[in-house]
């Protein structure tokens, strides 16, 4: 349906021209249509003539790297941003939202990719929240929850019961709940933001059924996200931004990926292919001592105890599925949660490394997975995000001059290239593939000797992505130990000289990487390992569970 | 291109709740059942000790004596549902009450006297509240400036106790009914100011569990960002419960003087956290997003009757009062951790 759709498209222009079939008809005007939108922020042009148009019965999806555009473009549709030029056509008519819930009741909803719900409700409540069905004493709950189940079922979810309470989901189901308020909304429009990039491969599945049978039932979906594999999987067409400026629309099946990633980061991408190709030594031979070595390293209810070393120059990665213990690792190594057993070796001594303070002090630096809760200070600006961690080592009475300030901040913003490359403007407005390297400066500035790295390139485009790898790889080969966390087995793999596998809070076995080595070789490891799936599942933390404890710990 | 991890099995149908879930919702109930068995355990207690706790006359004068405590519980139910604090409802009291007895005493009508007292506290809540929406202030400050604004002005007004004359109208409101009359003095007695308070409860439980307005004041104390995004009327909603808040602290002032007949610059100095506590005893969550009106006049009544108690009792210096209320306050804060972090772990 949707390729007919794309070619009826085509066919609009043709003067004259009319088909009989209404239905036809109806796909071949766009339900939203967005004109030469332009909108500046000071100092910045963050949308320069852009068009966007959403046709009914079409996934879309929006392409570009971080900063590109892409938020500030959804945020000019629902009117969270005013836009400066151009005009914005919903229904043929033109339309300026004051707000969400403006965009909500003219049939234009979106779910973000932190799932904005409320987990102190049921999941009925949260997906009839502000819809609930109202008699004659006020709201029927009964009424409501019936709604709430045929809204669920309307997308594949009839086993969900409403009354369950929304925290005892799984952040997949989630966002299907996110969704099934818009189908309550009966909204026209879906615009999805990312909401892939928690999930895994079999939830983003299941997301997939759900917007595949939305779009069959002429919901215009818009679709945002960094997995080319999902993009080219779900969605009918594509517009490709830039710089905040407008690259070009295309049908999904007549783009080529290495065509589509060029459009997207205006270069040929051997950047990316070059990466990492001669790291393929084992650092273990030269003969010297580990910088890092533990034994029995682990804390209960965390990670059962694990025997780690890493050598100066080396890449370690840590592989395993979400919730296998690599995080907790990682943050046992760093000192974040205080290990309960084991005997940790630094530079040839014998050590306790049983707070951040002093993981800092002997010379192990780590960055969390959860870039906006535990990372990013929002509020402050780039220039003291970066020099938060220098100056928390030197303590508070000896402020770094602002000589000291600016030369760090030149020195990694150039290293970087962190863009826009303004020392002074708050973090929050910079993307996350920015961010992430304003992290990485942050604990580069501490002269750090193990640097750990929680998914330093989650969320983030392919071209920071690529940025940051490299900037890994640099790192390692000046002898900076590291340990590199992340869900992407080919990035671990491309990156780490020796990999530690988790699984289930312990670790199952060690690779030492080469020529023969890919993600396949992990992920038989894994799944040969006891072959226990039920095990697997049954534990199942969330991101969001990992950060509430970090938050109490 | 990128191989994301997968799981070996889809993680796709939990669509059986586990047991774990199906206790989820006890455990929210649990800080306001826990006040529950505190309030009758106290009954029970004070019956076996000190005797005449539980019969007619002593259960009325619970009511009686914490009509205004209950009113005024319940307007910072809603605000601290929404993750707020109100702070100015002592304070405001103690202007309307002024207010209302020196204009009650210079021959003005009863009933536009009741209806301007409880305006005054509408008039403050409104003030907190487009401090709080609009000029972004932190609920705590605006109120803690009203509170300074409604005492200072109360304190302008007199500084001495006004009489409210004993034959004005609306000293009726604290007329005791009998209703029910038991042998010597042990009758059941009710008051118009009871049957207030009791019309408040149930109004804003209607209001809380039956109305939109009341599942987005749940919703904002979830995430006011999540109901922001969700399009729910979020900065109306925090506008009117701060009013609310104030407006009950007005009809508190009306219900205390009808009932005391004093009034003065340093009535209800602390009586805002009486109220505090009373919503957290009763199982609200300092955070917000839990909790019930209903668990709020268990609390105001725990309160009430410790005081009851330690009267009884004799031993105890009604000085030590305050330490007790810390005591149980603390305990019950401790429990909704505990809940909290049991949440968090499932």
């Amino acid at each position: 349906m949707s390729s007919r759709v794309g070619e009826s498209t085509r066919l609009k222009d043709e003067a004259g021209r009319r088909q009989n079939e209404q239905a036809d008809m109806a796909a071949t005007e766009p339900i939203v249509e967005m004109t030469d939108i332009s909108i500046e922020f000071p100092g910045v042009k963050a949308l320069q003539n852009v068009q966007l148009k959403l046709y009914p019965g079409e996934v879309h999806t929006l392409m570009g790297e971080n900063g590109a555009g892409k938020s500030t473009l959804i945020k000019a549709l629902t009117g969270v941003y005013k836009i400066d030029s151009g005009s914005i056509l919903v229904s043929g008519g033109p339309r300026q939202f004051s707000g969400t819930a403006d965009a909500q009741s003219a049939g234009i909803s979106t779910v973000y990719q932190e799932v904005n719900l409320c987990d102190n409700l049921t999941v009925g409540e949260n997906v009839m929240l502000g819809n609930e069905i109202r008699g004659a004493f006020g709201i029927n709950w009964k009424k409501t929850h019936e709604a709430a189940h045929e809204a669920l079922v309307g997308l594949g979810l009839g086993d969900l019961d409403p009354r369950q309470p929304l925290s005892s989901i799984s952040l997949a189901l989630q966002q299907l709940v996110a969704i099934s308020r818009a189908m309550v909304a009966k909204s026209k429009v879906l615009i999805l933001d990312e909401p892939t990039s928690s999930l895994d491969a079999n939830e983003v599945e299941g997301l997939f059924a759900v917007m595949r049978r939305l779009r069959d039932q002429g919901v215009a979906i818009l679709f945002v996200s960094h997995f080319l594999d999902q993009v080219y999987a779900i969605s009918d067409r594509l517009t490709v931004l830039r710089n905040g400026e407008f690259v070009g629309e295309h049908l999904t099946r007549e783009l080529g990926r290495s065509q589509l990633i060029s459009l997207m980061i205006g270069k040929d991408f051997e950047t990316l292919a070059s990466l990492g190709s001669n790291r393929r030594r084992d650092a273990r031979e030269s003969g010297e001592q580990p910088f890092y070595s533990a034994t029995d390293l682990g804390r209960k209810g965390s990670i059962e105890p694990v025997d780690i070393a890493v050598y100066p120059g080396e890449v370690v990665g840590l592989a395993g599925l979400l919730g296998s213990g690599r995080t907790e690792l990682g943050r046992l190594m760093y000192g974040a949660d205080r290990p309960d057993t084991g005997e940790v070796t630094i530079g040839g001594k014998s050590t306790e490394v049983h707070s951040p303070v002093a993981g800092l002090a002997t010379k192990i630096a780590f960055s969390t997975e959860n870039r906006r809760d535990e990372g990013i200070v929002g509020d402050l600006t780039v220039r003291e995000n970066l020099i938060l961690a220098v100056q928390a080592r030197r303590g508070w009475a000896r402020p770094l001059s602002k000589r000291e300030q600016k030369e760090l901040c030149d020195k990694y913003i150039v290293e970087l290239n962190v863009r826009p490359s303004d020392p002074e403007r708050p973090i929050k407005n910079l993307s996350g593939g920015n961010q992430q390297k304003v992290l990485l400066g942050r604990w580069l500035a501490t002269n750090p000797q193990l640097l750990i790295l929680d998914e330093p390139t989650r969320g983030i485009d392919i071209g920071a992505k690529a940025e940051i790898q490299e900037a890994i790889a640099t790192l390692a080969e000046e002898g900076m130990s590291v340990v590199f966390i992340s869900s992407e087995l080919e990035e671990v793999v491309r990156l780490s000289e020796r990999i530690v596998v988790l699984k289930d809070h312990r670790k199952i076995g060690e690779i030492i990487n080469g020529p023969d080595i890919d993600a396949d070789t992990i992920v038989d490891l894994i799944a040969s390992d006891g072959a226990d799936a039920a095990g697997v599942q049954a534990f199942e933390p969330e991101p969001a569970a990992f950060a509430a404890e970090g938050s109490i710990n | 291109m990128t191989s994301v991890i997968e799981r070996p099995s889809a993680p796709q149908s939990p669509h059986t709740p586990s047991p774990v879930s199906r206790l989820k919702p006890n455990l929210e109930t649990l800080p306001t059942l826990a006040a529950i068995v505190i309030f009758v355990g106290m009954i029970i207690y004070g019956e076996i000790a000190y005797g005449r706790i539980l019969q007619f006359s002593t259960l009325s004068n619970l009511f009686i004596n914490n009509a205004y405590l209950i009113i005024l519980a319940v307007g910072l139910t809603f605000v601290i549902l929404t993750g707020g604090v109100d702070l100015s409802v002592g304070a405001i009291i103690a202007i309307s009450s002024l207010v209302g007895v020196m204009l009650a005493n210079a021959g003005w009508n009863p009933f536009v006297v009741i209806v301007l007292m409880i305006l005054i506290g509408s008039a403050f809540g409104a003030a907190s509240g487009i401090l709080i929406q609009y000029f972004n202030v932190q609920p705590f400050i605006a109120t803690l400036a009203m509170m300074f604004l409604a005492r200072g002005l109360a304190s302008m007004l007199s500084t001495t106790p006004e009489r409210l004359a004993d034959e004005s109208p609306i000293r009726t409101l604290s007329t005791e009914w009998k209703v029910i009359d038991g042998p010597k003095i042990n009758d059941l007695v009710t008051t118009p100011n009871v049957i207030i308070a009791a019309v408040v409860v149930i109004i804003a439980f209607y209001i809380l569990h039956k109305t939109r307005f009341g599942r987005t004041v749940y919703a904002i104390g979830g995430s006011e960002q999540s109901a922001t995004l969700m399009g729910l009327p979020v900065v109306r909603t925090k506008l009117a419960i701060y009013i609310i808040s104030g407006t009950l602290a007005g009809l508190a002032a009306v219900v205390y003087t009808s009932k005391l007949g004093i009034a003065q610059n340093i009535t209800g100095v602390g009586w805002e956290l009486d109220a505090i506590a009373a919503v957290i005893i009763g199982g609200t969550l300092l955070t917000g997003g839990a909790g019930f009106v209903l668990g709020s006049v268990i609390g105001a009544l725990v309160l009430g009757l410790m005081n009851v108690l330690i009267t009884r009792d004799g031993s105890i210096p009604p000085e030590a009062t305050t330490i007790i209320t810390g005591a149980i306050l603390l305990v019950f804060v401790l429990l909704q951790r505990l809940v909290v972090s049991r949440k968090r772990k499932t």
